[in-house]
């Protein structure tokens, strides 16, 4: 292990410089990842073991066991000192210094035992009812769902509406196409957030206010989308469209296809950033979505959080099935992902 | 799974197809071969002029209109009185000065985070882009885990640290391991101020990271087989060739970081509100509640605000092609 980590191209020492650079990725890595793991390891801790301080790493929960006589479940305490050390006992009640217990085995007999000379047991136990919950307390399918259906639409006509744009801009002479792109481009300059209020307007105005459709129209035009399709197809030779054209392709067939086919890397790196960009949107919608009932994962998680400041065993559940998807989407797609914003610049 | 996944695509590729054929087909006879260009360009143009260039208009127009009427029948022309209102300062270095108070503390608070956001995170990335960019053992697995939280959305962001940073969190636990004091992060001005500038970096860095990584693979590695057969010093190669071949790559990041940390809100919107008080409200967040969130709207207001911050960033652009030229410039000559 030690040798392959310190190996290194062409020789085999390790000089200050690896070892500050190690130190750095080491802390890194923790600053990164541990705040994300922490919360993926708290959202499985009961309401109880998350109110406990100084919280305990794992989720462990106290032991309880049902004993013949008593109605309640009792805690069970492993005995550490005293006559009877090594004991597993159930607590009935505590008087000052000392505590009643009683052995599940033979409920008759009650034992005093010092109060130092016990630790509560633990059992090692996933919480999954912080999950189960969301879906019969909270309503989760309804904001997944209203989350998916966003996503999944407004990609979809993103994807249409910049590649038939791109496809002209790029495979056709027309007066005016130098105009067009540069106006598209210079709207790169404009980003919605300084027209937060007439794009308000202009969807209450059309009676889209409180429907996923105020979240996908105003998103699906994006200059970004333009550019960066409008660059790829430049690459696709115009003979191949000339010789479909022979053949009395329509130009609605060329595009479709010719061009979107060999496109297909550049409209898979558009697919994954507008899946991105709506699934995380969260200012646009706070906006416009107003009723609970249409409000996305985003804006659940945050009303959530804001009304039940108290239960975080649902709100952590929650919060790690929103983060869930776009980390599986990460883990088999990161290589598309980052060479895909390294070389266009977007995000 | 896959193949059925695979099929559905395909056949909603087909459907579409089929179901735009025959009226573009149409459509395409119609208007002639010559104008054929217009037509693929149509849904775009559209959709470009109802929610960009129409609201562009319509922001000067809401701008220069009174009352919290969202008909523009309803509402008085007020000429520029919502700027004057957002401008009426005795001092613009002291925000309790102004008459829009908040708007002037919101300005402060921007300038501050912008200067250390910005600031800060360039520099980590620079550190980072350059460690990653050195012969190590699993370099791709790190360039993932820097790169992670940009793809987490900013209320996940904002929840994951509000969960260490409460009062009885886990820092706070950590902190009273080692015997010093808890504190109560987000309730103290200066310390939420920190963390938002703090979480803030934590989720944008990344991006960066791999801007930067991309600019520092693109120098010629002749470049530094040359530098090593003079036996150059460490230094002097990143200060002499390094450095200066990043250059263009560092001004697209530091303007790009410029532009996006004027509009900041999400992140912070979720972990603090803009408190304590109005200790971390920024601008978007004052044209937000002033639009939206509180009674009455202000639109006019909003809309001046907003106006305010395109002039800021507009002149950051500027910058930027500026920038950008002059570079060009120089290295052809």
């Amino acid at each position: 292990m030690k040798r392959f980590l310190t190996r290194r191209r062409g020789r085999y020492r390790m000089d200050w410089m690896d070892w500050l650079s190690w130190g750095y990725l080491v802390v890194g890595l923790l600053l990164m990842l541990g705040p994300v793991l922490w919360l993926v390891l708290s959202s499985f801790k009961t309401e109880t073991a998350l109110a406990e301080y100084p919280p305990r790493l794992l989720p462990l929960s106290a032991v309880t066991a049902t004993v013949e006589g008593h109605d309640a479940p009792l805690p069970l305490f492993d005995i550490t000192g005293g006559e009877h050390a090594g004991r597993q006992l159930a607590e009935i009640r505590r008087i000052g210094l000392e505590a009643q217990m009683v052995d599940p085995a033979a409920p008759g007999e009650t034992i005093s035992i010092s109060i130092d000379d016990r630790t509560p047991a633990r059992e090692f136990k996933l919480a999954t009812e912080n999950y189960t919950s969301l879906f019969s307390r909270f309503n989760f399918m309804l904001y997944f769902w209203n989350s998916v259906f966003i996503t999944v639409v407004a990609t979809i006509l993103t994807v249409l509406v910049n590649s038939m744009a791109a496809f002209a801009l790029s495979k056709y002479r027309f007066r005016g196409r130098t105009t067009v792109f540069l106006l598209i481009i210079a709207t790169l300059m404009i980003p919605p957030t300084i027209n937060l209020v007439p794009i308000f307007i202009v969807v209450s105005e059309l009676g889209l206010v409180n429907s996923p459709w105020a979240v996908i129209w105003p998103a699906i035009a994006t200059p970004t989308g333009v550019f960066l399709l409008r660059q790829y197809m430049l690459s696709i030779p115009d003979d191949l469209l000339d010789a479909a054209r022979m053949d009395h392709a329509s130009e609605w067939r060329v595009y479709w296809k010719i061009v979107m086919p060999l496109s297909a890397p550049a409209l898979a790196v558009l697919v994954i950033f507008s899946m991105m960009w709506r699934w995380n949107d969260f200012l646009w919608p706070l906006i416009v979505l107003n009723r609970s009932d249409e409000f996305t994962l985003q804006l659940a998680l945050n009303s959530f959080q804001g009304e039940l400041q108290t239960s975080w065993s649902n709100l952590l559940a929650m919060t790690v099935l929103t983060l869930l998807p776009i980390t599986i989407v990460f883990a088999f797609l990161q290589k598309y992902i980052t060479t895909g914003i390294a070389q266009t610049g977007v995000k | 799974m896959s193949g059925i996944v695979r099929r559905a695509a395909a056949s909603l590729y087909a459907f579409t197809f089929n179901l735009f054929e025959r009226p573009m087909l149409a459509a395409q006879r119609a208007v002639g071969m010559r104008r054929v260009a217009w037509l693929f360009l149509l849904p775009n143009l559209v959709a470009f002029a109802l929610f960009t260039f129409l609201p562009i208009g319509l922001n000067f127009v809401y701008a220069l209109t009174g009352s919290d009427a969202i008909l523009l029948a309803d509402r008085p022309f007020v000429g520029t009185a919502n700027f004057a209102s957002l401008l009426d300062c005795a001092s613009y270095l002291d925000p309790n000065s102004c008459r829009r108070d908040i708007f002037w503390r919101a300005v402060h608070n921007t300038g501050w985070f912008v200067l250390l956001q910005v600031g800060f995170m360039v520099a980590l990335a620079l550190v980072t882009a350059l460690i990653l960019n050195r012969d190590i053992p699993l370099r791709g697995f790190f360039r993932g885990v820097f790169f992670y939280p940009v793809l987490l959305s900013p209320v996940v962001v904002a929840l994951i640290w509000k969960w260490v940073l409460q009062r009885y969190g886990v820092l706070n636990a950590g902190l009273e391991e080692i015997g010093a004091e808890p504190v109560n992060w987000l309730v103290r001005a200066d310390w939420a101020f920190f963390w938002v500038v703090f979480v803030s970096i934590w989720a944008h860095m990344g991006f960066y990271v791999l801007i930067l990584l991309a600019g520092l693979q693109a120098i010629p590695a002749h470049v530094y087989e040359a530098a090593e057969m003079d036996g150059t010093s460490k230094w002097r190669v990143f200060s002499r060739i390094t450095m200066p071949l990043l250059m263009p790559t560092m001004v697209v990041v530091l303007v790009l970081s410029l532009i996006r940390a004027v509009q900041a809100f999400d992140e912070i919107y979720v972990l603090t509100g803009g408190g304590p008080g109005s200790a971390t409200m920024l601008v978007l967040q004052y044209i937000y509640e002033t639009g939206f969130a509180s009674q009455p709207r202000l639109f006019g207001l909003a809309a001046a605000a907003s106006i305010l911050m395109a002039v800021v960033l507009f002149v950051l652009t500027l910058g930027q092609l500026w920038l950008t030229r002059s570079r060009a410039e120089g290295d052809s000559r």
